[in-house]
């Protein structure tokens, strides 16, 4: 008899649930640890209710190199022995396990609240949340000992125009020894209602569960439902859904690297970015109305289509504010007090970086290949690649140059795609999605992968619905790039991961 | 120095005449609608059956459509046979009274201005504390796009404050969490009378998709008196801006 082996999957493709193999808890635990010891990520780890107290988890790994995805499940009762000590990014998945289903990772070295709300399954209790939903932030935190050493707490409610989260700074005079970041304050509890569905409001739900990221979500959604309803999505539509995910990151590059230098004190250019994020927001809305993409993109294509004056116009509006965004990125980069703020800054190794399975621009200033749009490509990214862009510093300055890089190539990849859009219809309507089928979707969004996964059920309803924002991994890095550095560092090192709040709080 | 001079002349000044001019839109911009209850066939209910924000409501055999629920996806426009709902391109679209945004026989009042005393005090310098509360950083972000040089807000006066012990009032976005609660709350305890709040975004004003998850409160006011709603998912900048200049009486009704 054949070994079994996990189930290789595709991005934007639907499998049969039956399909899916069932390990037996330790062949699950060895399968993800093996894997994740052979450069694998674990790109989602989710549970569902199968009745009589029982849990099924589902895995899915993304091995980066090679482009293979897979996905394996279990079936549990109330406890099953922790994968974190062995696995490190496997702690935000576990803690979020527990929360929504009270189900307990034995041996779990981090087990706190991930965002503070009661438990999903009927008249369960949250686990983890002893205090009850309404007391976020209540837990225990990591602390140090020593006349010397002191704490800053910082939020929920911060300084700027941002979303709320709390910080707790361990520190040693000026020196930061540990960071630990407390969310949940955002929780909306969009996953929870999204089991029943699609409906009416389900394409809605995705774009605004990160804002800045509605085409990335949105996109990842509707991959998923035409996925599950077998609809393929004309040629016209797939290249004006690449444009405004290159649009979206565009946009939100360009402004951060405003950001980081408003937090450098170089004004000159936090003002051209700051004009300039908002120049790229326009022509997005030049398109569809919206200057974060909403009603852009439905299941089955767009809702908006592009005449030839719109596309001569964007062509020259898209020229022009690329033309001031690389003299005002220049700027940045021939200023030596600015270079001197950025250098060595909120360094991360390379080695945590893996261990901890960032991704995005965070992972990629490290010098990890990580990019969807290469490597798990779907879409228009299949005919047409980008060049994954990576940088080796893994300081602020290397998430930052990152971005330029990918400014630049989305930019000409926005081009690209204008001069020689398909002809023909952008939307071609969706059947209902099938019974009984899981699909996953990947999309390299802005930040990073974001991940969905979708099962139905035997009316083709969704059961399960699994949302993974690129900030859920990222988070962490951020608290290990503050690690030996001075707090004032903190604004800096923040602006450069920029992390979504509500991404992570869903 | 002299490389930022020369590129600040290249690129120019670029802040935006408003409000003597008025904004340039695009095309596909939806602003805000006007409901033409006459038209309206009242027996089909094709707009409440698409409306994924439970906006549109019949009241007394009267389909009215309410702004603060609306997230401006133009599914009603689409399905509506007898033109009854239209999207305008205004960007006009703050009220100062709850009652003033659902739209039914009667089109939307522009909003007036804070009571006599708020303005005298407040309106050549407003300082404000943002409170982000569930908000999905949509608003957030347009509101933060005011201190760019398109908008300059500070020429106004207006200014976004750190701490709410230096604010005049406070500028809610999100359908305030149950987990942000506590910390709305506290927030607006620690602002000195007199105190403005402006509910920006259909979640702020009405919980929006969120109303009814059991982990929200389904707008700003179910906690604390709202002076100013400005609608949207998210409002433009400008419907934002406009908002801020009318509360200060800065904009003649
Ligand atoms: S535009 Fe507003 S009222 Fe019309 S369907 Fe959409 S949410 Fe409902």
């Amino acid at each position: 008899m054949a070994t079994k082996i996990p189930l290789r999957v595709y991005n934007g493709r639907s499998q049969q649930m039956e399909d899916i193999p069932v390990f037996s808890e330790q062949a699950f635990r060895e399968q993800i640890l093996a894997a994740v010891r052979s450069g694998a990520r674990l790109a989602a780890l989710f549970a569902r209710e199968t009745g009589r107290g029982n849990f099924k988890l589902t895995a899915l790994l993304a091995q980066n190199a090679g482009g293979v995805l897979s996905v394996l499940e279990t079936v549990v009762g109330k406890t099953y022995q922790s994968l974190t000590p062995e696995c490190p990014q496997a702690a935000v998945f576990e803690r979020e396990i527990f929360e929504q289903w009270g189900v307990l990772p034995e041996g779990h070295c981090w087990l706190k609240p991930l965002r503070f709300h009661g438990g999903y399954s009927a008249g369960g209790k949250a686990g983890g949340c002893e205090n009850g939903p309404d007391f976020p932030g209540v837990m225990d935190y990591y602390q140090l000992a020593g006349s010397e050493v002191h704490e800053v707490a910082v939020g929920p409610v911060h300084a700027g125009v941002i979303e709320p989260g709390h910080f707790r700074f361990q520190c040693l005079g000026e020196e930061v020894l540990h960071l630990e970041i407390s969310l949940g304050y955002q929780h909306r509890g969009v996953e929870r209602v999204l089991p029943g569905g699609p409906d009416k409001r389900t394409i809605h739900y995705m774009e605004t569960l990160a804002g800045d990221t509605t085409i990335g979500h949105a996109l990842a959604y509707c991959q998923l439902h035409e996925a599950l309803a077998g609809c393929r999505v004309p040629a016209r539509a797939q290249a004006l859904r690449a444009i405004a995910l290159e649009l979206e990151r565009l946009a939100n590059h360009t402004g951060d690297l405003g950001a980081l230098a408003a937090d450098t004190g170089y004004l000159p250019a936090a003002f051209f970015c700051g004009r300039l994020r908002g120049d790229f927001l326009n022509l997005t809305a030049s398109i569809c109305g919206s200057r974060f993409g909403r009603n852009l993109i439905c299941p089955g294509g767009t809702l908006h289509d592009l005449r030839a004056d719109q596309i001569e116009n964007i062509q020259r509006s898209l020229a022009a504010t690329v033309k001031d965004v690389k003299t005002a990125v220049r700027l940045l980069w021939n200023t030596p007090s600015v270079l001197a703020r950025l250098e060595d800054t909120g360094r991360l190794r390379r080695k945590d970086c893996e261990h901890l399975g960032l991704v995005g621009p965070a992972a990629r200033a490290c010098g990890l290949e990580r990019d969807v749009r290469y490597e798990f490509p779907a879409g228009m990214y299949t005919v047409t690649h980008i060049p994954i862009a990576t940088w080796h510093t893994g300081d602020v300055f290397g998430r930052a140059y990152v971005r330029w890089l990918e400014i630049q190539r989305s930019a000409a990849f926005v081009q690209e795609q204008l001069l020689s859009l398909p002809v023909g219809p952008v939307r071609r309507e969706t059947k209902k999605t099938n019974a009984c089928q899981m699909a996953v979707s990947l999309v390299e969004g802005w930040r990073g992968e974001i991940c969905h996964v979708a099962m139905t059920d035997e009316a083709g309803r969704f059961s399960r619905y699994k949302v993974v924002d690129p900030s859920l991994h990222n988070w962490m890095g951020l608290a290990l790039a503050m690690r030996s550095q001075q707090i004032s560092d903190f604004p800096l090192c923040n602006k450069s991961f920029n992390l979504s709040y509500c991404g992570h709080d869903l | 120095m002299l490389k930022e001079l020369v590129e600040r002349w290249r690129q120019g000044y670029r802040t935006h005449p408003f409000p003597k001019k008025n904004p340039e839109l695009p095309e596909a911009y939806r602003g805000c609608p006007v409901f033409d209850a006459p038209r309206c066939a009242n027996n089909c209910s094709k707009c409440l059956d698409v409306c994924p924000a439970e906006a549109i409501q019949m009241q007394q055999e009267q389909a009215c459509l309410d702004l603060g629920k609306c997230i401006f996806c133009g599914k009603c426009e689409a399905v509506c046979t007898s033109g009854a709902i239209r999207f305008s391109r205004s960007h006009i679209m703050a009220a100062d009274r709850r009652q003033a945004l659902v739209l039914g026989e009667k089109p939307l009042p522009t909003a007036g201005s804070a009571d006599k005393k708020m303005v005298k005090v407040l309106r050549r310098a407003l300082r404000l504390r943002q409170v982000s509360a569930g908000g999905c950083n949509a608003c957030e972000a347009d509101t933060n796009v005011l201190n760019t040089p398109v908008f300059d807000l500070a020429r106004f006066g207006i200014q976004f404050v750190a701490s709410p012990r230096h604010a005049d009032g406070l500028l809610v976005t999100g359908p305030v969490s149950r987990n942000m609660h506590l910390a709305l709350q506290k927030t607006y305890a620690a602002v000195p009378e007199p105190k403005l709040v402006i509910a920006v975004g259909a979640c702020a004003i009405s919980g929006g998709l969120y109303a009814g998850h059991r982990e929200v409160c389904g707008g700003v006011d179910k906690l604390l008196p709202v002076d100013l709603y400005i609608p949207g998912c998210p409002p433009h900048p400008y419907t934002i801006l406009d908002g801020l200049l009318r509360v200060l009486g800065r904009i003649p009704v």
